[in-house]
């Protein structure tokens, strides 16, 4: 009998270090693949002249997180809860709140 | 670490020593697993949605113009444009007619827009993805939209946009200036704001001062605050990352008071009996590093793992419920991974590290004693 | 040889329950004998045996191990020494739960960087020659007493000691079993290994095997 439980410990490790480093890969092979989806989407937002992702489309401020004025409701606090989760998702734009984050 | 006898000697024996307990380390690591995943989903699935806002809302118009009036956007006339346009600096202006549209068939909010140039003409409309799978509507079909005095007005679907675009696009519908005019009533002369495109970035600043001199009820949104703003989406300090932040901390608290608290009496024998037969103090102390290590590396490394393919091959699915939130409309998209090996090794000193600093420590006092007064005591 | 000049060890030295365990031993262990130290419990014995083996440090006192002074030596050698030239059996065998005896036994020659396949081979052989090789396999918490005592001298053998120290060896053994685990040390005797028991019991201090009796008492020999 040799290092049997080492082994198979570090023979695991081994393959879940190299199945992480093969997702990584993954991500890198991806991001040059799909440069052109992300090329096409860039051109999409200087001829429509879009200012903001589609992330959450429940209420104004949060359709459109960066127009967010001073009196939208989701500048009262950096934790509101007025349109959970997308309210708590997302802050205040920084240049509304002065504070750099 | 690998290479000698001596190392492996002690991880076997660490194996064997964590397996008598396999049932309580399994479980830990379960849990440890479940919380680097989580973590590491978050960090993926932000990082994603961060690296494409500052890329892709980098061809953002350079300067937003608004007018408020009582706290409220309202209609800018087409004269603000004209001043605006003067301004040294100030390339183009150019109107946007953009709007929302709330639809009580389907209990959602679309975006209305007004392209350019619209190539279709009136009648016609370009709608998102998201919205096409919401109305379960096809390129040719009709849908209608309702005027604030209840006429509805219809249109004919001309396209449906690429749901690879959905990020940005899924609530978007690209209808003619007329039509958008007509449906919601607006004034000739009027429109929602003003994007005003600027040659030298250096400028900025100057020239949104001298727009709130000129137009003192308008409000300049610069590019550089719209990619701010989704720097700081899904940052730690929103209110649900904390909660969930604070609750992974919280439990590796736990985790930790349990090692740190001291060592069991019977693990205090252990480490005497071993130290009487010959053992260093660097080799208990090795022993419970591969006891830290084994543990919170197999965690790690398993969370890491499931977190990618989760977040990357199921675009995040456990996410869902949670940012969905109360829309009906969602995008569905398929995340660009990025990586960030930055973040990834963050995440192993934040995790890896302090667990195994956490088993090491307590048994170092016991490690250094002589191995009889561990015995006796 | 084995040489202790004026070793004193204090137990919670400064408080109120200081206790003085050793008072002054001067004593010379021969090698290649068998050296009893006879006493009744809580006469010094194990204090006596722990210094001696490089367990722990005499309060005062120098110990001399083939003429190299031991006491001032750093930790990290004094353990060299200690897993080099002694194999300890404790009293109450001090074997782990929940891992196999072979485990048990070879774990004492796992920091010496030696591959595992060899610590196997001889722990298997040492096994062997003291009859249990077929319980190598078991966990220690199934043992009978007889066979965990067993266990706890190959493991005290497993690096080829030149000395072998015993605790009370047959402090939780019948008779039989007394006078199996002697005829086990005379062999070892004859090994040509240097022995040395803490015992009060007659089977041991009167056996033919025992070279010299020091009697201990209060710390103190007498």
């Amino acid at each position: 009998m040799r290092h049997k439980k080492a082994e198979v410990f570090l023979i695991a490790t081994a393959v879940m270090a190299t199945l992480l480093c093969l997702c990584l890969l993954h991500g890198r092979v991806q991001e040059n693949l799909r440069a052109d989806e992300l090329a096409k989407r860039s051109r999409m937002v200087e001829e429509l002249m879009l200012t903001d992702l589609a992330l959450f489309m429940e209420a104004r401020y949060t359709r459109h997180l960066s127009l967010a004025d001073r009196h939208s409701a989701f500048q009262d606090h950096p934790m509101s809860l007025e349109h959970f989760p997308a309210g708590s998702l997302a802050g205040p734009p920084p240049h509304l709140t002065g504070v750099e984050r | 670490m690998f290479t000698g006898h001596r190392e492996r000697n002690i991880l076997e024996f660490t194996l064997s020593s964590l397996l008598r307990r396999r049932g309580k380390h399994l479980a830990l690591v379960v849990i440890y697993t479940a919380l680097v995943f989580l973590l590491a989903s978050v960090m993926f699935f932000a990082g994603s949605i961060r690296e494409e806002a500052s890329i892709v809302l980098r061809s953002s118009p350079e300067i937003i113009l608004q007018k408020m009036i009582a706290g409220r956007q309202d209609l800018v006339p087409m004269r603000y444009a004209e001043v605006a346009e003067k301004i040294r600096g100030v390339q183009r202006v150019s109107p946007r007619l953009w709007g929302y549209y709330y639809s009580p068939a389907t209990k959602s909010n679309y975006t209305l827009m007004v392209p350019d140039n619209f190539s279709y003409g009136d009648g016609h409309i370009v709608i998102g993805n998201g919205i096409a799978r919401v109305m379960s509507a096809a390129k040719g079909d009709r849908i209608s939209l309702l005027s604030p005095e209840g006429d509805p007005l219809t249109f004919i679907i001309a396209e449906v946009m690429d749901s690879r675009s959905e990020l940005i696009s899924s609530d978007l519908m690209l209808v003619s200036e007329g039509d958008f005019r007509e449906l919601f009533d607006m004034p000739e002369g009027y429109v929602t704001d003003l994007a005003l495109s600027v040659k030298n970035e250096k400028e900025l600043s100057t020239i949104a001062r001298k727009l709130s001199e000129l137009l003192p009820g308008t409000r300049p949104v610069l590019r550089d605050e719209i990619l701010r703003t989704y720097d700081a989406v899904f940052n730690w300090r929103a209110g649900l990352m904390i909660t969930l932040l604070g609750a992974s901390v919280f439990a590796f608290a736990i985790f930790a008071w349990d090692r740190a608290s001291g060592l069991s009496a019977e693990e205090r024998r252990e480490i005497g009996i071993l130290k009487a037969v010959g053992w260093e103090t660097s080799d208990i102390i090795l022993m419970k590093f591969w006891e830290g290590a084994v543990i919170s590396l197999s965690s790690f490394l398993m969370g890491m793992v499931f977190a990618y393919l989760h977040v990357y091959f199921t675009s995040g699915a456990l996410f869902w419920p949670v940012l969905k939130g109360w829309s009906v409309l969602y995008p569905e998209f398929r995340l660009l991974p990025h990586v960030d090996l930055y973040s990834i090794f963050t995440l192993f000193f934040l995790t890896v590290v302090p667990y195994t600093l956490i088993t090491i420590i307590p048994s170092w006092r016991t490690a250094t004693m002589d191995p009889d007064e561990v015995m006796r005591a | 040889m084995i040489e202790l000049k004026d070793v004193t060890k204090v137990f919670n030295s400064g408080r109120p329950n200081e206790f003085a365990a050793l008072r002054g031993i001067t004593m010379s262990i021969e090698p290649l004998k068998v050296t009893a130290i006879e006493g009744p419990s809580g006469s010094g014995k194990t204090s006596l045996l722990s210094i001696v083996g490089c367990m722990s440090r005499p309060t005062s006192g120098r110990v001399w191990l083939d003429g190299r002074e031991i006491t001032s030596l750093p930790e990290r050698f004094l353990t060299g020494i200690r897993r080099k030239t002694f194999g300890f059996v404790f009293q109450q065998f001090h074997l782990i739960k929940g891992i196999t005896a072979i485990e048990n036994v070879m774990l004492a020659s796992y920091p010496t960087g030696e591959s595992r396949p060899g610590i196997r081979k001889r722990a298997l052989d040492i096994l062997g020659m003291l009859g249990i090789r077929e319980k190598a396999e078991s966990k220690s918490q199934w043992l009978s007493g007889g066979e965990a005592q067993r266990v706890a001298i190959a493991r005290a053998l497993v690096n080829d000691p030149e000395i072998l120290i015993a605790d009370e060896p047959t402090a939780h053994l019948d008779t039989r079993l007394s006078e199996e685990f002697m005829q086990i040390f005379m062999r070892l005797k004859e090994d040509g290994r240097t022995i040395i028991i803490s015992s009060h019991d007659p089977i041991v201090v009167n056996s033919g095997i025992v070279d010299s009796v020091r009697i201990i008492r209060d710390g103190v020999l007498a």
